[in-house]
């Protein structure tokens, strides 16, 4: 397997319920890749079979080292895979404290050397469940159960985290408790970690490469960005349709309280003090908050005016709205982005691919 | 009307505790893997084994005894196995009441246990393997733990129904003092012969043992049942 060794490959082919699932992807060995679609498309599927739990013919090969290939034969058992998995559900052991649980794979994972971030103290102040340590698991709410399961499986050294919907049995309120405890393992562990989901808001918040599936099989696989705003793919007309753009603090104005993100193609201007400068963000943009000028609006109380060319056009011609991609800069060479604009308003402009527009962006959100 | 001899009650009372302690402990041993099969297992005749298990609640216990005679007698296999070691039979023998007992028990302590197994599903299992426990090491650290409210009630079940066996010793185990001579049949025979004093300390005896089994089962099970959660 040289030459792909800094990648993680993986195909199924089998029989899934009323479909059959036939899917051949690769992902990055850095960052989160989510696995998106919705329920039933077979993504946990794909995620059991990664852990070895359940059993399809193809192969899963993590950078180096080959857990399953049918064809050759092999077929690591689950135990003897170095994963770490967070299911749906908690699903703590209920007859062990939370640090028995919290030691249970730490103590199976042998000798290999732990780094600092994946010490005890590391892991249990990263997700903050060092208050928690001597309770019992039923004496936890949802929210603290689930971080304890991270931490377990994260104890257990593992070198890829398989996480499957782990925030879809709890409220809004909890996923907004947990999230910001994702974003910090996502910043501070080298490890890949595939995130099943079929919440486009998670998606958004965290995954860097997304694998869109629908009905057993990979609809599109890539970077965040580039999915969001492929005009050949069901995303851009989703009614929360938004895009992600990383952008990176250049200038902090204390007058008026903004801060200026350089962004590929521009600057966007977000309200608050966001950072110092040089700190990397995570920006999302609505469709739905973006709207498009042929001239350059100079009476307006949009702060975000910025040049951008029409990349594409996509609409039915009987419906009101259509989906416009546009890529930021003057030469169209920058971010895209992903705008809904009414037919009217469209013909009107006479917009079409190659037209130099101003976007103007009603609002920027930090997503982290 | 006999004379109250205390060391002639206390034998069928000591014989009866250590047969019942035998076979309690053989049926975990045997009984414990029987149920992880029966929860786990997906072959289609599994159900087959847990009837063949089971038959015991509803045989009269006189059929289970006559044909564990012919199979522990000197014609039998149990026959042969004791010519190994120079005896004729094992029926009328303490190891002939062990495992007439351990059969006619079964149900009551494979049942419990297999329950719990099945209770808590798959997940936990999963999970122990997701953190690098190996089957073994799982069955061990995972399921038996959690399986524990079942393994006392089995226990308690088994041990309990032991003590009140009557119909299969006397078929298997005649009445032999300090060898079969159990409480069941002791107390038959004190009756037979009108010895009421003795029939009445043993029977009242075993109606404050029930009693005390039955409120322990119960009171286990509602405290597990609670925390188990």
């Amino acid at each position: 397997m040289s030459g792909h060794a800094r990648e993680i490959s993986m195909a199924l082919a089998g029989p899934l319920g009323s479909f059959s699932l036939d899917v051949d992807f690769k992902m990055p060995m850095r960052g989160i890749t989510a696995l998106f679609g919705p329920s039933g498309c077979g993504k946990t599927t794909i995620l059991r079979c990664m852990a070895g739990l359940q059993r399809l013919p193809g192969h899963f090969i993590v950078g180096e080292e080959t857990w399953q290939d049918s064809a050759r034969g092999i077929f690591v058992r689950t135990h003897q895979r170095p994963i770490g998995y967070v299911f749906q559900e908690a699903s703590l052991f209920q007859h062990l404290s939370v640090r028995q649980n919290l030691m249970f794979g730490a103590r199976r994972a042998g000798d290999a050397p732990a780094d600092d971030a994946l010490s005890f103290d590391g892991i249990v102040d990263l997700l903050g469940i060092g208050h928690l340590l001597d309770r019992s698991p039923a004496a936890l709410s949802g929210g603290e159960r689930q971080r304890v399961a991270v931490g377990r499986a994260l104890l257990s050294r593992p070198r890829i985290l398989l996480m499957d919907e782990p925030l879809s049995a709890l409220d809004r309120m909890t996923k907004e408790e947990i999230l910001p405890y994702f974003e910090r393992l996502h910043k501070s562990l080298a490890m890949p970690i595939v995130y099943v989901t079929h919440d486009i808001g998670e998606v958004a918040r965290l995954a860097d490469t997304m694998v869109l599936l629908d009905k057993g099989r990979v609809v599109a696989s890539g970077p965040l960005a580039e999915l969001q705003t492929d005009p050949s793919l069901p995303l851009i007309a989703a009614p929360e349709a938004a895009v992600m753009i990383e952008g990176r603090v250049d200038s902090i104005d204390e007058v008026y309280a903004l801060t200026s993100f350089a962004v590929p193609g521009g600057v966007l201007i977000v309200p608050g003090r966001q950072g110092a400068k040089g700190v990397v963000r995570r920006l999302r943009i609505a469709a739905s908050d973006v709207s498009f000028t042929r001239t350059a609006a100079t009476d307006t109380t949009i702060l975000n005016c910025l040049p951008a060319r029409v990349v594409s056009v996509d609409g039915h011609a009987n419906e009101a709205q259509v989906n416009i991609v546009a890529a930021l800069g003057g030469d169209g060479k920058g971010a895209r982005i992903a705008a809904r604009i009414t037919r009217k308003s469209l013909d009107a402009l006479t917009l079409a691919p190659g037209t130099p527009v101003f976007a103007q962006i009603k609002s920027v959100a930090l997503v982290k | 009307m006999g004379e109250l001899n205390l060391a002639e009650l206390w034998s069928p009372i000591r014989l009866t505790i250590e047969l019942a302690f035998v076979t309690t402990i053989l049926l975990l041993v045997i009984g414990t893997p029987l149920a992880w099969w029966l929860a786990r297992s997906k072959a289609r005749w599994k159900e087959a084994v847990a009837t063949v298990v089971a038959m015991p609640l509803v045989l009269p216990p006189t059929v289970l005894g006559f044909y564990l005679l012919l199979l522990l007698g000197p014609n039998g296999p149990g026959g042969v196995i004791a010519g190994l070691y120079g005896a004729r039979t094992l029926a009328f023998t303490f190891s002939g009441l062990v495992i007439g007992s351990v059969l006619y028990s079964m149900p009551f302590v494979v049942q419990p246990i297999r329950n719990a197994f099945e209770a808590f599903g798959d997940r936990p299992l999963e999970v122990a393997a997701t953190l690098r426990a190996s089957p073994w090491d799982t069955f061990w650290s995972v399921a038996v733990p959690l399986a524990r409210p079942g393994f006392m009630s089995g226990a308690i079940l088994g041990f309990a129904h032991t003590i009140g066996e009557f119909g299969v010793i006397l078929m298997i185990g005649g009445n032999i003092p300090g060898q079969t001579k159990v409480l069941s049949v002791a107390i038959y025979d004190y009756v037979e012969t009108q010895q009421w004093t003795q029939a009445h300390i043993l029977s009242a005896g075993m109606v404050v043992f029930s009693f005390a089994v039955i409120l322990a089962t119960m009171t286990l099970g509602k405290r597990f049942g609670q925390s188990g959660r």
